[in-house]
Parts: structure tokens; C-alpha cells; sequence
């Protein structure tokens, strides 16, 4: 019994000259994994204009309704993505969200995906929805703001051109 | 006895209560942060620099807490419990001496409160009395919970005393007085008493340990198993009394351990600098501290009938067997036979020990 003690003891002292593994949360902060699930982001292509269509299949594909999408016509004057039509209005609810991905998988341009912001945080229910506005990722270097003028029968494909069919 | 006294007396009083509950507020944080570093971890760091003002954040909460006394509660004795367990804490340390005698505006001060000539038999008596107040608090707050806590406390303290007492008479034979402050002068002859009395210093320990309710004889307020034990519907400055007893006892053992076998406020140069004493006796306590908070970070809560079984069957009789060799030493004069012959004979229960606690 003594012994046994004594040996837990020195395992408890030792310990105390380890580094603490201690994260010092809200100022430094851990590098999420590669597959995180955080907060989505609405991307852009590099000229500036929304990968979204507006085609609400991420809202059909919600298992929690969370996605709330209306679109409307594009035109050459006043063009927010490729093809026929934009999401006018594009709204997620983070009290139903559950960050199943299933929006990610359901988009044909590859416009909503699920970035690596996890502090979501709210005091009211209307704070919970996230506006398109604050969904949207900031404009790359080159990228023209959204609604664009662009030259008549530039963008006609609303879904790009797949280089490989299996990707 | 002059007006002068009589205010140095009240004076001394009121620096030993600050230091005790000012003690007890860093105590808490100590054990926080030690017991932080020895699980790898950080501890309290928010509250001011360093964490620094922790103890006043949870002062403060604890007072605006709501007081809540259970509709079916003895509500005299719920009132009383708390004050029951915290007064003899605070007073225990009324005999332990912090220093020599200093020089102080034109008068000569000796830093005790109560230099009485039975100051051990003292310490035992108040020791006992916070019982009363833990088991009146099971019993006031008609709750299962609180009442078994606070019938495993009595039993687990009356068990415990028998030895603690005894590993009193050691150092009490040793010195042949049983005033603390010759104790603490015997020592600066013979060299501290650890050396003459390990294993009754080793029992004092062990004992204290189940005294103070401390990990791994928590048994009276083991969450797992009584939510929590006596206090469980104690809340708000009712409960922060019950901790602030538990972390003052603590503070207390760990003087009177001083006192008792490390030589209490001695140390070098505390003949020139009598000064020193309250240092020498600082840093002892804070050492000691140190060493129930790391007990606490490595052993697991013992078994109720185990506790029993130990405190019956190994400790008491270790005690027993170390106030006889102490005793049979003395009138031989054969101090050194002492650590020599307790520590074989503690080997040696140590080595059948595993049957008599139930362990196979």
C-alpha cells in the first residue's frame, strides 16, 4: 500500500513540470480541421459575380428547413451571377441549423459551403438569421462588386462547365 | 492587567482572524492553481493579473447568492450549524505561538494570543467541537443526504480523534510539557520533532486529514454518493461558512503540525531577528499546504468501510505503538531507539495491512 502510494505521488509532482496543455481560448485559438462544419459562406467566382443560382436546392435538401431562398431574374445590366437567375434573398436560420453539410452536397456550383467560423452566438431569435449579405464571402482581388454590367451573352450558363464528370 | 494589554490582547486577536480569513480566500486559490499545475492545466488566470483577485470574485458571488432554508428544516439549528463549524476554526490557533517575543512601540509583545500551559489539550478540545456543528447541519436540514453525511462525518471524526490525540502524547512526552510554546523551545535542543516522532508525525498527518475532511477521506461530503454530504442544502454565506471552516482547519493543522513537529516558528536567525518567526512559520504552512493539496491530486477517495477498517485497524494501533515506544524510550533514555523501532514496526503493519483493510 505504501509503496503504491509514494508512486502515485511522484507521478502527480513530475506532472507539475509538464506544460500546461491549456488553450488560452479567445486569444489564441486552435486551426479547425480540414472538414470542419462552422458557419457557411456564399462564394464568388474570381470576377466578382455569385456562384449562387438561386436555385433552392440547398433549401429543399435541409432536414432542418433552415435555408429560406428567393430568387429572381438576372440581367446584363444588373448581373449578380452566371445564367437566368440570382438568389434576391438567401437566409439561414442558425437555431434550426444542425451543419449537416447536406446544403454543401445538394449545390450544383459548389456556392454554399461550410466554412471554419464556429463563435456563433446570438441574443434574439431575429439574430439568428444570417442575411445573404452576411453570408456572402469578401470580393478577391480583381472581383467587381455584385450587380455587375457585363456585355450581353457572356454569362448564359448558370452551372459551369464540369472538367471531369466524376469530380 | 492594564488597558495597554487588554488592547494588545484584542489588537492580536484581530491580526490572526484577518490573516486566517484572508488565508482562507488564498488558500482556495492556491489550491486551485496547484491543483491546476498538477493536472497539466492553467487554473484561475482571468480574475485580475494572474488570476490574482479569483478569490474576491467568488466572495462576492457567494454573498449575493440567495440564502435558502428548506421549508421543513429545524431553522434554529440550520442557522447555528454554520456558525458552530467556523468558530472553533477560527479559534483554534488562539494557543499556536507565531514568533518569539518582539519590541513593539516601548512594550515587549510575545506573538501569541493565549500562552496557556495545556495549549495541546486545547487543541484537541476545540478540534472536536466542529463535529457538533457538521452533524447539526445534517440533521437540521431534513435531508437524506445531509444526515447520512453528517452521521459518516461524526462517526469518520470520533474515530480519527482517538488517533490524533495519541499522535499529540509524542511530542508531549518528548518536550514533558504540554505548552505549545516550550514544545517550539524543546525543539531548538533536540531538533524537530520529525525526526524523533516520524511516524507519529506521519499518523498526525494522516489523521488530520480525515480531521479536516480532506481528500481522500472525504467521505462526509463525497459528491458522488451524497450530492453534497452535510452542506447539500446549504447555500449563499451558509455554505461559504462551511467551506471557509473546511479551508481554515486546513490553514490550522498545518500550524499546529508546524508547532508540533517542524519546529513551529524556528528557524536561523530567529534569535536576532525574532521578526522572522511569523516568516519561518509562513513558509512551513504554505509547505505542509502544498503537501494536502497534493494528496488530494493523487488519491482516490477511500471506501466508507475501508476508511473505518484503516482508521480501526492500522492507524490507531500504529499510534498506540508509537506512544509506547516514545514513552519506554524516555524513561531508558534511549531517544534514538524511536524512529529506529517505529518505522520497523510500522513496515511491518504496513506489510499485513492490505488483509486487515479488506484488500486482496
Amino acid at each position: 500500500m505504501f509503496s503504491e502510494i509514494m508512486r502515485g505521488l511522484s507521478t502527480t509532482f513530475r506532472s507539475m513540470f509538464e506544460k500546461p496543455v491549456t488553450i488560452q481560448y479567445p486569444e489564441v485559438k486552435r486551426p479547425v480541421r480540414k472538414r470542419f462544419k462552422g458557419r457557411h459562406q456564399l462564394h464568388r467566382y474570381e470576377n466578382g459575380l455569385e456562384k449562387c443560382i438561386g436555385c433552392s436546392l440547398c433549401a429543399a435538401a435541409c432536414p432542418a428547413d433552415a435555408i429560406f431562398v428567393e430568387s429572381s431574374e438576372n440581367s446584363d445590366e444588373e448581373r449578380f451571377s452566371p445564367g437566368e437567375r440570382y438568389a434576391s434573398t438567401y437566409e439561414i436560420n442558425y437555431l434550426r441549423c444542425i451543419f449537416c453539410g447536406y446544403c454543401e452536397d445538394a449545390c450544383p456550383t459548389e456556392a454554399i459551403v461550410l466554412g471554419d467560423q464556429y463563435e456563433l452566438s446570438f441574443t434574439n431569435r431575429r439574430e439568428s438569421i444570417y442575411a445573404k449579405e452576411m453570408l456572402l464571402v469578401p470580393l478577391q482581388e480583381g472581383g467587381k462588386p455584385t450587380p455587375q454590367k457585363v456585355e450581353p451573352g457572356m454569362f448564359t450558363r448558370s452551372v459551369p462547365v464540369m472538367k471531369d464528370p466524376m469530380d | 492587567m492594564d488597558i495597554a494589554l487588554l488592547l494588545e490582547w484584542i489588537v492580536k486577536s484581530a491580526i490572526l482572524l484577518l490573516a486566517l480569513v484572508t488565508g482562507f480566500a488564498y488558500l482556495t486559490f492556491y489550491e486551485r492553481k496547484a491543483l491546476a499545475k498538477i493536472q497539466v492545466r492553467i487554473g484561475p488566470n482571468r480574475a485580475g493579473p494572474g488570476g490574482w483577485f479569483q478569490p474576491l470574485a467568488d466572495g462576492l458571488k457567494l454573498i449575493f447568492k440567495e440564502e435558502l432554508i428548506p421549508s421543513k428544516a429545524d431553522r434554529l439549528m440550520f442557522v447555528l450549524a454554520p456558525v458552530i463549524t467556523v468558530v472553533p476554526a477560527l479559534i483554534i490557533l488562539g494557543v499556536v505561538p507565531w514568533g518569539d517575543k518582539v519590541t513593539l512601540f516601548g512594550r515587549e509583545i510575545s506573538l501569541t494570543i493565549a500562552n496557556i500551559n495545556v495549549g495541546v489539550l486545547y487543541l484537541t478540545a476545540i478540534a472536536s467541537i466542529s463535529v457538533y456543528g457538521i452533524v447539526l447541519a445534517g440533521w437540521s436540514s431534513n435531508n437524506k443526504y445531509a444526515m447520512l453525511g453528517g452521521i459518516r462525518s461524526s462517526a469518520q471524526m470520533i474515530s480519527y480523534e482517538l488517533t490524533l490525540g495519541l499522535s499529540f502524547v509524542g511530542p508531549l512526552l518528548l518536550a514533558g510539557t504540554m505548552d505549545v510554546a516550550k514544545i517550539i523551545e524543546v525543539q531548538k535542543e533536540l531538533g524537530w520533532f520529525i525526526i524523533w516522532q516520524p511516524v507519529g508525525a506521519l499518523v498526525f498527518w494522516i489523521a488530520t486529514l480525515a480531521e479536516t475532511n480532506r481528500a481522500p477521506f472525504d467521505m462526509p461530503e463525497a459528491e458522488q454518493e451524497l450530492t453534497a454530504g452535510y452542506h447539500t442544502e446549504y447555500s449563499g454565506m451558509k455554505f461559504a461558512l462551511f467551506f471557509m471552516a473546511e479551508y481554515i482547519k486546513m490553514i490550522a493543522v498545518s500550524a499546529i503540525a508546524a508547532a508540533l513537529f517542524f519546529g513551529g516558528y524556528r528557524g536561523p536567525f530567529v534569535d536576532q531577528i525574532p521578526w522572522l518567526g511569523p516568516l519561518y512559520l509562513f513558509i512551513k504552512v504554505i509547505l505542509l499546504l502544498f503537501g494536502m493539496i497534493w494528496v488530494r491530486a493523487t488519491l482516490p477517495r477511500i471506501r466508507y468501510d475501508r476508511l473505518m477498517a484503516f482508521g480501526w485497524k492500522i492507524l490507531f494501533p500504529l499510534a498506540l505503538i508509537n506512544v509506547f515506544i516514545t514513552a519506554v524510550a524516555i524513561v531508558f533514555e534511549v531517544l534514538w531507539l524511536i524512529p529506529v523501532l517505529t518505522i520497523v514496526l510500522t513496515a511491518i503493519v504496513l506489510y499485513f495491512s492490505r488483509q486487515a483493510i479488506g484488500r486482496r
